[in-house]
This record gives structure tokens, C-alpha cells and sequence, in this order.
């Protein structure tokens, strides 16, 4: 567990970065630090390594105070991640990536193997080893530097903005990969961000903080979204804040349809203006309008119980239809949300 | 060929290896000498005070100021005056041409140190390097393609320096331009050319292939570039 306890950073030019910060990362969760540029995010992140040293207040790890601990001792026992992913161009990524077991003294074959291992932990090929940093793609640097973190299996990890610099897609799939990681290695994660979608989707919990350095609110995402503090958190969750509530609702409940799914080739005639027809596996192919059983018209899918209420509107808003298509993990079509089953399942939210 | 003047190869192979001070082969191992030791000794000098420049921003100035007027002097008065210290002697042309590798190099080591990117510095620090090793492992290595940048000029221009020495008799090959001077005779001008550019290729072409060597991953990134 990491513990801010009334920590206040003031830099030399009498800035303020830091204000009486007080909050605990729980260990084996993630807790995201989020807020306008310049709110001191980086700051309070870089206390924790003591690559800043705090001016006033104590930052403990498991109960220690970090000032009284040599740096470079305290930090080849803490990962960090940056948003350039800062990989040293001269060396290759196996190398790279065994850094700090290099640096605790690990010999050279060990740390190598180390290496190996968790290029592919990272879902990288392991044929990138010999490379330099260059010839890499951004986000498979970035994927490099969160191998870098983990080699040496500290149990803190840093990261800031580690995904900010690549592409929304590669984003996307890092993000996903994060949070994959987390629920094998449950490290206590302090993540560093200015994008309150990201906030949302990997935080356990997050920490909204307002320029002057201040903590505007400390809750769990679902709590944060229901509930913001004030005006400050409400604005910076932006507009669309219902919709994204939905993500933490279950589909799991969501009343499914089974008898409006038809096999590929069948015909005839049903009082249904839609039909979902699957082809012989049970996956699905397409939905049929009655007025045009010629055509196939697209469709949405998502999978019960995994994917949240928002994913199933989605779904829903994709298809002419207007329903959309619940799937097995296998991606077999299990039922169908009609409209009135979706419009149901939004009016308990609101109001659970 | 009879009496007539020698040509020029029978020239080369009559004056390669005399035995005496003014054979072609002593002037060249001179001339390696007397190019090699001062560039040598600016690396020495000139890493030490690139580091402190780097480090210490408000040394590298007034730092550089200094060497940029050592550099502007001219090279024969320069010689001149070092007679007066330490003689006749190759001592004389090595401390001068020293001088000017490090007015060269101190930039080049601090331009070096500044091509390492912030991130990558910090990334070094939030890993646990410890000051030194981080200079040493990260920082030393990522400056080293402009520093032998630098280098490559010294060499270079080291080599064909030693020859204005032999306005005070230590010129290596640059003897061979003074004796043809006193008698127009061009095998030895020749000759001298040929050897000083030669030496200078050698040089340039060894210190290409030591940077190919070193920082193999500087040819991976202008691979990754194009
Ligand atoms: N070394 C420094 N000296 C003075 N002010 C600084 C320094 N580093 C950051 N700041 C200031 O402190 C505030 C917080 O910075 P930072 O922690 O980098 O914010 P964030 O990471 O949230 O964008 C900003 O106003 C920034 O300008
Ligand atoms: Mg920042």
C-alpha cells in the first residue's frame, strides 16, 4: 500500500504542485491519478520514487517512509513507466527490458531469460529481442517499457500517460492488456493520466485532482460517475457521464429473446418485422426485415454477462433492427435484446 | 633514363627507407605520431571538461569563448612561440594541434550529452541507475556518434596540420613540401600529397568503421528513418 499522508510539494520558484495530498493506493489495485495539465499529477507520482522529494508531508510504502530510503535502492524496487516509453535507443530490447535486473546484479544469462519471458507476457513477438527501440512501432515500444517495469517483479508499479502517445486503437489494446496483466500479477498501480475515459476503464479507483494540486474527489468509478463532489469533478467527467455510467452495469440480467432467431436459408413467413438468422454453427449472419427478406441487414453483438449495458446499447444502435444480438464467449448467439428489453433494463439503472 | 631527373616512383623507392632523419618512412611515422598523440590527448582533456560543461551549464561559455580564440590562432606563430618552450622538438607541434582537438571536441562532447533525450535520462534515474553508472551505461554511449563525429574532424584536420611543423623542422611529410620549395622538383610535393591524404583517409576510415562498431543502432535508426 502506498500512503500520501498531507503531502505538499512547493518548487524552487515558489509553484505549488502538490497540495496537503492525503490518499492510499491499496495494494494489488489500481489507483488512477486524473486532472487538467498541470494539476501535479507527475509530481505527486514522482514523489513516490523520490525522483521529487516531498516538501512537506510523508509518502509510505507498506507503512515506510520513502525519504528514508536510499533512491537508487528504492527505485529499482518500484517500475515506471513513461509516456515515451523512454527505452535506451544503444541498447536492443532484450536488453532493454533487463535493465534493473542487470542493475540488482542478476547474471547476464538469468536476466536475458527474465527478458524473454516477459516480451511475451507483453504480447510481443519474441523475435523483436535483437531489435533496437527504433525499428519498433510506438505502441510496441510502449509494450517494451511495460515489460521494462515489471522485469525485475516489483511489487509497485508507476505509470504515467503511459498510453497517451499512441493511437486511439493501440490505445485501446494496451489498455486491455493492462488490466489483463493486473489480474495475474496484482501489482499496486499508481497511473497517471489526463483522459478521464481511461481514468474510468482502469481505475479501481480514482483521484481526481484540480489544478493547485488539490484532491477534488476520491472514489470508485461507478461512484465517481453516480455522484460526482462538485461542479469541478462534474465538468471534468464531461456530458455524455449517463451514458458511460452504463459501463458498470451487468448485462447479466438483461431479458433475452430466444425465438426470433431463423437458420440461414430457412423462408416463411412470421409476425415478427425482424428475424435474426445464424447459420449452422449458431453464430449470426444477419437480420431480416419481413417487408425485405432478401436482405441482410447488419448487426451488433455482445457478450452476455462480460460486457456492460453500454456495449449492448451499442449493439443495439448498429442495427436497422434495433436490437441487438447477446453471444456466448464462443461468439454463439445465446438471445436477442429487443428494445423494449434494453429500454427495461435502462430504467433500472437509473434507478439502482 | 640515363642522367636525367629521376621519375617519380624511382624517386619514392630511392628515398623510402635511407636510414637517415629525412627518409619518406621516418617523415611518415612522424607524421603518425605527431597527428595521433595530440588527438589522443584532446579526447583525454576534452571529456572531462565536456562533462563539467554539461553539467556546470555556466562553465560552457566562457568555457567555449576560450576555445573558440584558441582555435582562431594561427598555427605557425603558434609554433613559433612554443619553440621558446619546449625546443625543436615534436612536443612542439603535439601541444599546439592538442589544443585545437579540444576547442573541437569540448562542443561536440557537450552537443553529445545534450542528444540524450529528457525522457530517456529520466526513464535511467526511475530505473535506479545510480549517477555515475547512468553517465557511464546510458548517457556516454547515446553521445558517442556526435562525439566521434568530432573526432573524425580532429583527426583529420590533425593530420594535415603537422605539416605547417615543418616550417620549424617538425612537419613529418610536411618536410617533403619544404625541400621541394627550396628546389622545384615535384616528385616529393607529390609524393608528400598522395601520403598526407592517404593518412587522412586511413584515419577517417578507421574512426567510420569504430562508430559502425560502437553504435551499431545508429545505423538502425537511419534504416528505421528511411
Ligand atoms: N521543476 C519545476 N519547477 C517549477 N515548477 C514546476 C516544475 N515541475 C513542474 N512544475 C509546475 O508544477 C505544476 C504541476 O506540474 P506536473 O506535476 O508536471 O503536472 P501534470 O503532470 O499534472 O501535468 C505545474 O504548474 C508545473 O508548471
Ligand atoms: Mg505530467
Amino acid at each position: 500500500m502506498i500512503t500520501f499522508d498531507a503531502v505538499t510539494k512547493r518548487y524552487p520558484d515558489g509553484t505549488v504542485a502538490v497540495d496537503d495530498l492525503s490518499f492510499e493506493a491499496p495494494t494489488g489495485e489500481i489507483t488512477v491519478l486524473v486532472g487538467p495539465s498541470g494539476c501535479g499529477k507527475t509530481t505527486s507520482l514522482r514523489m513516490i520514487n523520490r525522483m521529487i522529494d516531498a516538501s512537506e508531508g510523508r509518502i509510505l510504502l507498506d507503512g515506510v517512509p520513502v525519504q528514508g530510503i536510499d533512491p537508487p535502492t528504492l527505485r529499482r524496487g518500484i517500475g515506471y513507466v513513461i509516456q515515451q516509453a523512454g527505452l535506451f535507443p544503444h541498447r536492443k530490447i532484450v536488453d532493454n527490458i533487463a535493465t534493473v535486473p542487470y542493475l540488482l546484479g542478476w547474471d547476464r544469462k538469468k536476466a536475458r531469460t527474465r527478458a524473454m519471458e516477459l516480451l511475451e507476457r507483453v504480447g510481443l513477438d519474441p523475435a523483436l529481442a535483437g531489435r533496437y527501440p527504433f525499428q519498433l512501432s510506438g505502441g510496441q515500444q510502449q509494450r517494451v517499457g511495460v515489460a521494462r517495469a515489471l522485469a525485475a517483479d516489483p511489487p509497485v508499479l508507476l505509470m504515467d500517460e503511459p498510453f497517451s502517445a499512441v493511437d486511439p486503437i493501440v490505445r485501446t489494446s494496451l489498455q486491455d492488456e493492462l488490466l489483463r496483466l493486473q489480474s495475474e500479477l496484482n501489482k499496486t498501480i499508481v497511473f497517471v493520466t489526463h483522459d478521464i475515459d481511461e481514468a474510468i476503464k482502469l481505475g479501481d479507483q480514482v483521484a481526481v485532482l484540480r489544478v493547485g494540486g488539490r484532491l477534488a474527489q476520491l472514489a470508485d468509478p461507478k461512484t465517481l460517475l453516480a455522484e460526482p463532489a462538485d461542479d469541478f469533478v462534474r465538468e471534468f467527467l464531461g456530458h455524455d457521464r449517463g451514458i458511460r455510467r452504463l459501463q458498470f452495469v451487468s448485462t447479466e440480467g438483461l431479458r433475452l429473446r430466444t425465438d426470433l432467431t431463423v437458420p440461414e436459408g430457412s423462408e416463411g413467413g412470421s409476425p415478427e418485422p425482424w428475424l435474426l438468422v445464424v447459420d449452422g454453427d449458431g453464430r449470426p449472419v444477419g437480420w431480416r426485415a419481413a417487408a425485405r427478406p432478401g436482405e441482410l441487414e447488419p448487426y451488433g453483438t455482445f457478450v452476455r454477462g462480460r460486457d456492460s449495458m453500454r456495449a449492448a446499447l451499442d449493439a443495439a444502435l448498429l442495427s436497422p433492427s434495433g436490437c441487438s444480438v447477446a453471444v456466448d464467449e464462443q461468439g454463439k448467439v445465446v438471445g436477442v435484446a429487443t428494445r423494449e428489453a434494453l429500454d427495461e433494463a435502462l430504467a433500472e439503472a437509473v434507478h439502482g | 633514363m640515363g642522367d636525367g631527373p629521376p621519375s617519380l616512383w624511382e624517386w619514392f623507392g630511392r628515398n623510402w627507407d635511407t636510414g637517415r632523419a629525412d627518409s619518406i618512412r621516418t617523415l611518415l611515422t612522424d607524421h603518425v605520431t605527431m597527428s595521433l598523440v595530440p588527438v589522443v590527448l584532446a579526447l583525454v582533456v576534452a571529456l572531462p571538461l565536456g562533462l563539467a560543461c554539461a553539467r556546470w551549464r555556466w562553465l560552457y561559455q566562457p568555457t567555449s569563448g576560450l576555445m573558440n580564440v584558441v582555435y582562431a590562432l594561427p598555427s605557425l606563430p603558434v609554433f613559433m612561440l612554443m619553440i621558446s618552450v619546449t625546443g625543436l622538438s615534436q612536443t612542439t607541434v603535439i601541444v599546439p594541434l592538442a589544443f585545437y582537438g579540444v576547442a573541437v571536441l569540448i562542443p561536440a562532447v557537450v552537443d553529445g550529452l545534450d542528444s540524450v533525450p529528457d525522457h530517456v535520462r529520466q526513464s535511467a534515474v526511475a530505473m535506479g541507475f545510480t549517477p555515475l553508472r547512468r553517465l557511464l551505461a546510458v548517457e556516454l554511449p547515446i553521445a558517442a556518434p556526435v562525439v566521434l563525429a568530432g573526432l573524425r574532424v580532429v583527426a583529420v584536420s590533425s593530420i594535415s596540420l603537422v605539416s605547417v611543423g615543418a616550417l620549424i623542422g617538425q612537419g613529418g611529410l610536411g618536410g617533403l613540401f619544404t625541400r621541394a620549395y627550396q628546389n622545384p622538383f615535384m616528385p616529393p610535393v607529390i609524393v608528400g600529397i598522395v601520403l598526407v591524404v592517404a593518412l587522412a583517409l586511413v584515419a577517417d576510415g578507421l574512426l567510420v568503421l569504430a562508430q559502425r562498431l560502437l553504435t551499431p543502432w545508429v545505423r538502425a535508426r537511419k534504416e528505421a528513418a528511411s
